[in-house]
């Protein structure tokens, strides 16, 4: 097994996850005019870059305005999805009590009907992270990313399905509720999922209509510089969520757990498990801005309420915290991170060798070697 | 005619200005500003030109009374107008926080332009009007609601009206006054005005400007403290025959503390009359009492009612046969996330207590203190 159980003393998490509610407790009293001024900010770059992006392309026949609008599109699509999206509807600013923030209404600029997504990802994957079995964003029905997965010849495409997933990520995700891999065992039936087909074909019919009919449509001589503009300002936001969400649970060294481990958690176990399951990335500010500050994934997942530009402060309190209690704190450029991610993506298409148990370090060396390093580092 | 009637009643011309609102109204704008819609573009150039949201500037600040600030506000074309005695919910946005509450406009229902006239009270603990007192200026963005409420003149108009107010109070009967005398309302409008003192009375002058100009209007004041004349004090039958000469049958309009209310009721059970038409602004004491759950939980979209078992509010949904969406149960997900309409609740993981209207709470995480409507 690569997912030894909690090594902590259930006195050790408690003290552990206080400390963490402390820290929880302390931002929450502190939101305020700064957090409405940075989300309304970013709000208005994006739609600033996006009527920019539009207007450019428009021009799109001149070189420098179509790469200029393309762009400022794929800026503007990535803020609205990754910083404002992904952020808004986890119910980071319900605080604010403004109708156009509401974590429970809002909807995005891609595919996936938020909605959907709330249920997707809000209760299933942040509640069961890194469960197996429970936890859809492992794989996301259709990759092998973990060993506990049983291998079939059908994971030899693995490469290849990761790379088609990132292309077409936006439309992956909308499908993601579906559990495609279910429809396909027979455990549920497409007349089940009838409801939520309807949404999503109203939700892409939208995005569709605006990005390859109407704005190419209205642009007259310019209608293949739009089109061809949209198509890459949509493919530059997959690409990139791919990369950032993919980094988030799969690098090495993050732990998988069973359902068995994570029956009748406290919310100390709770913290720890959210802690080993996750990987941060390390950047500038633009950096994690651009990624909805997804590259503190772990911070995201202890705290998936506090407003996300948030989490670069609380970050070091966080790392000193795991410090002391010997717990991986797993952090890394995104080269690394994503380059493990890779590798794995490549490892799992193979069946297991035999003879070898589990190739992942287990938990019990993880920490070990982590412990090594920050000391060191220290 | 008036000559302006005239203009008005010309057909419709295609002006650029209105071609102009004909286009940011159509279905196409907002097929390309899917999915957040057009008014999310339109608020970043001038935040008046939102199409689904009423929203008001303010156009002009006054203090009548140390603790009261008096605000004109010129709303968007969204804003469908109101009666006389009715409220609308003004938000502002302090320290990130919009924050909502009920005011009932003091003006004039035929005022030009829609324009509303807002007497906003300070209180100690206020947040809202204490705001508005340090930092309303001309210029300054407001979220409205539509008007709601009944506390409303009935049409046709009746031949009596009495109207009684106490403190801030006076906003709705002051409209329905400004109201009647727009209209050239013929019939008898008695007003009883109580405030704590001449210097904290709202409308004084205005109110004698009313008087003079209007035959058929009398008003007496009457003040709590200190000199207490002419009415002597608080509201007593005798200070009826003052201002009207038959309150049996006059329509009668009452908006104040519970005290006067309950005053007023007395005096009309005693002589066997239906109630008169009433409106508080003070809410309830809360009882606080964290370990005996107390109070009613209604769940107003399905009509149902419970008594507070004191378990969080989505146990008490189930419990009441309900089946709220929910997720993770601990706070986390966001997913049960259901809107609050009254009431308070303390959130069991954080111990904060939360008592504004109209906010949104993870029922998983909250329990009820007192008395708490959902919209579930």
């Amino acid at each position: 097994m690569s997912t030894p159980a909690p090594s902590l003393t259930p006195e050790q998490l408690e003290a552990f996850g206080q400390e963490l509610d402390a820290i929880r407790a302390r931002v929450v009293a502190d939101l305020g005019e700064r957090d409405a001024d940075y989300i309304n900010k970013v709000i208005r770059t994006q739609r600033g870059l996006e009527v920019a992006g539009r207007a450019l392309l428009l021009l799109g026949f001149l070189p420098p305005a179509w790469i200029g609008g393309t762009a400022a599109l794929s800026l503007s699509k990535i803020l609205d999805n990754m910083e404002i999206g992904h952020n808004v509807m986890h119910g980071q600013y319900d605080w604010m009590k403004d109708p156009r923030l509401n974590g429970k209404t809002f909807e995005w600029d891609t595919a996936c009907p938020g909605d959907q997504w709330r249920h997707s990802h809000n209760y299933m994957h942040h509640t069961h992270t890194n469960i197996v079995g429970k936890d859809r964003d492992i794989g996301y029905g259709i990759l092998r990313m973990s060993e506990e997965e049983r291998w079939h010849p059908y994971y030899l495409g693995n490469p290849l399905y990761a790379a088609l997933l990132a292309v077409f990520f936006q439309y992956g995700v909308a499908l993601h509720d579906l559990e495609a891999e279910r429809l396909a065992a027979g455990e549920t039936t497409l007349a089940e999922k009838r409801g939520m087909l309807g949404d999503i074909w109203r939700k892409v019919r939208g995005q569709t209509l605006k990005d390859y009919l109407l704005f190419p449509l209205l642009s007259g001589p310019s209608l293949p510089f739009v089109l061809a503009g949209d198509a890459s300002a949509n493919l530059a936001r997959n690409l990139w969520s791919f990369t950032i969400i993919f980094c988030g649970h799969f690098p090495d060294g993050t732990q998988q757990f069973t359902e068995e481990q994570a029956e009748n958690e406290t919310r100390g176990e709770w913290y720890y498990r959210q802690l080993l399951g996750s990987a941060n990335l390390t950047g500038g500010k633009l950096f994690h801005i651009l990624a909805g500050n997804l590259s503190f994934q772990i911070e995201h997942h202890l705290f998936p309420d506090l407003p996300a530009h948030r989490y670069a402060e609380i970050s070091a309190e966080v790392s000193e915290i795991t410090e002391r209690y010997r717990i991986p704190y797993n952090t890394g450029p995104l080269h690394r991170q994503f380059g493990s991610v890779v590798r794995k993506i490549g490892k799992l298409a193979l069946p297991p060798l035999p003879g070898r148990g589990s190739s992942e370090p287990n938990h019990e060396e993880a920490a070990k070697a982590q412990g090594q390093e920050l000391t060191a580092a220290a | 005619m008036h000559p302006l009637k005239l203009v008005d009643s010309l057909p419709s011309v295609a002006s650029p200005r209105r071609v102009g609102r004909r286009l940011l109204r159509s279905s196409l704008l907002d097929a390309l500003a899917y999915p957040h819609g057009v008014d999310r573009y339109l608020e970043l150039v001038r935040p008046l030109l939102v199409k689904h949201q009423v929203r008001a500037e303010v156009t002009a600040v006054r203090c009548q009374t140390p603790k009261s600030v008096t605000l004109r506000l010129r709303p968007n074309e969204t804003w469908r107008g109101l009666r006389a005695g009715q409220f609308v919910g003004l938000s502002v946005e302090i320290d990130g926080v919009r924050e909502t509450r009920p005011y009932s406009p003091a003006g004039s229902q035929h005022a030009a332009g829609g324009v509303l006239e807002l007497t906003v009270s300070t209180h100690p603990e206020g947040k809202v009007s204490r705001y508005l007192r340090d930092h309303a200026r001309p210029g300054m963005i407001v979220g409205l609601t539509q008007a709601e409420g009944d506390f409303v003149l009935p049409d046709p108009r009746p031949e009596r009206v009495l109207l009684i107010s106490g403190g801030s109070g006076i906003t709705p009967v002051m409209a329905m006054l400004r109201t009647l005398c727009d209209e050239g309302f013929a019939g008898e409008i008695g007003f009883l005005n109580y405030a704590r003192s001449s210097a904290l009375a709202l409308y004084g002058a205005e109110l004698d400007r009313l008087v003079d100009r209007h035959d058929g209007v009398r008003v007496a004041r009457g003040f709590t403290r200190g000199r207490r004349l002419p009415l002597g004090g608080r509201f007593r039958r005798e200070h009826l025959g003052a201002v009207i000469s038959e309150h049996a049958d006059a329509a009668t309009f009452v908006c104040g503390p519970p005290t006067l209310i309950d005053a007023v009721r007395a005096v009309w059970t005693q002589d066997g009359l239906s109630e008169p038409a009433v409106e508080t602004f003070t809410q309830p004491p809360l009882s606080f009492d964290t370990d005996g759950a107390e109070g009613l939980v209604s769940f107003a979209a399905s009509g149902r009612e419970a008594a507070n078992s004191g378990l969080p509010l989505l146990e008490q949904a189930e419990d009441a046969g309900l089946t709220p969406d929910h997720g993770c149960r601990m706070g986390i997900c966001n997913t049960c996330s259901c809107h609050k309409t009254a009431g308070t609740v303390r959130n069991i993981i954080t111990g904060e207590i939360s008592t504004a209207r109209d906010e949104q709470i993870r029922i998983c995480v909250s329990v009820p203190v007192g008395d708490v409507a959902l919209d579930l």
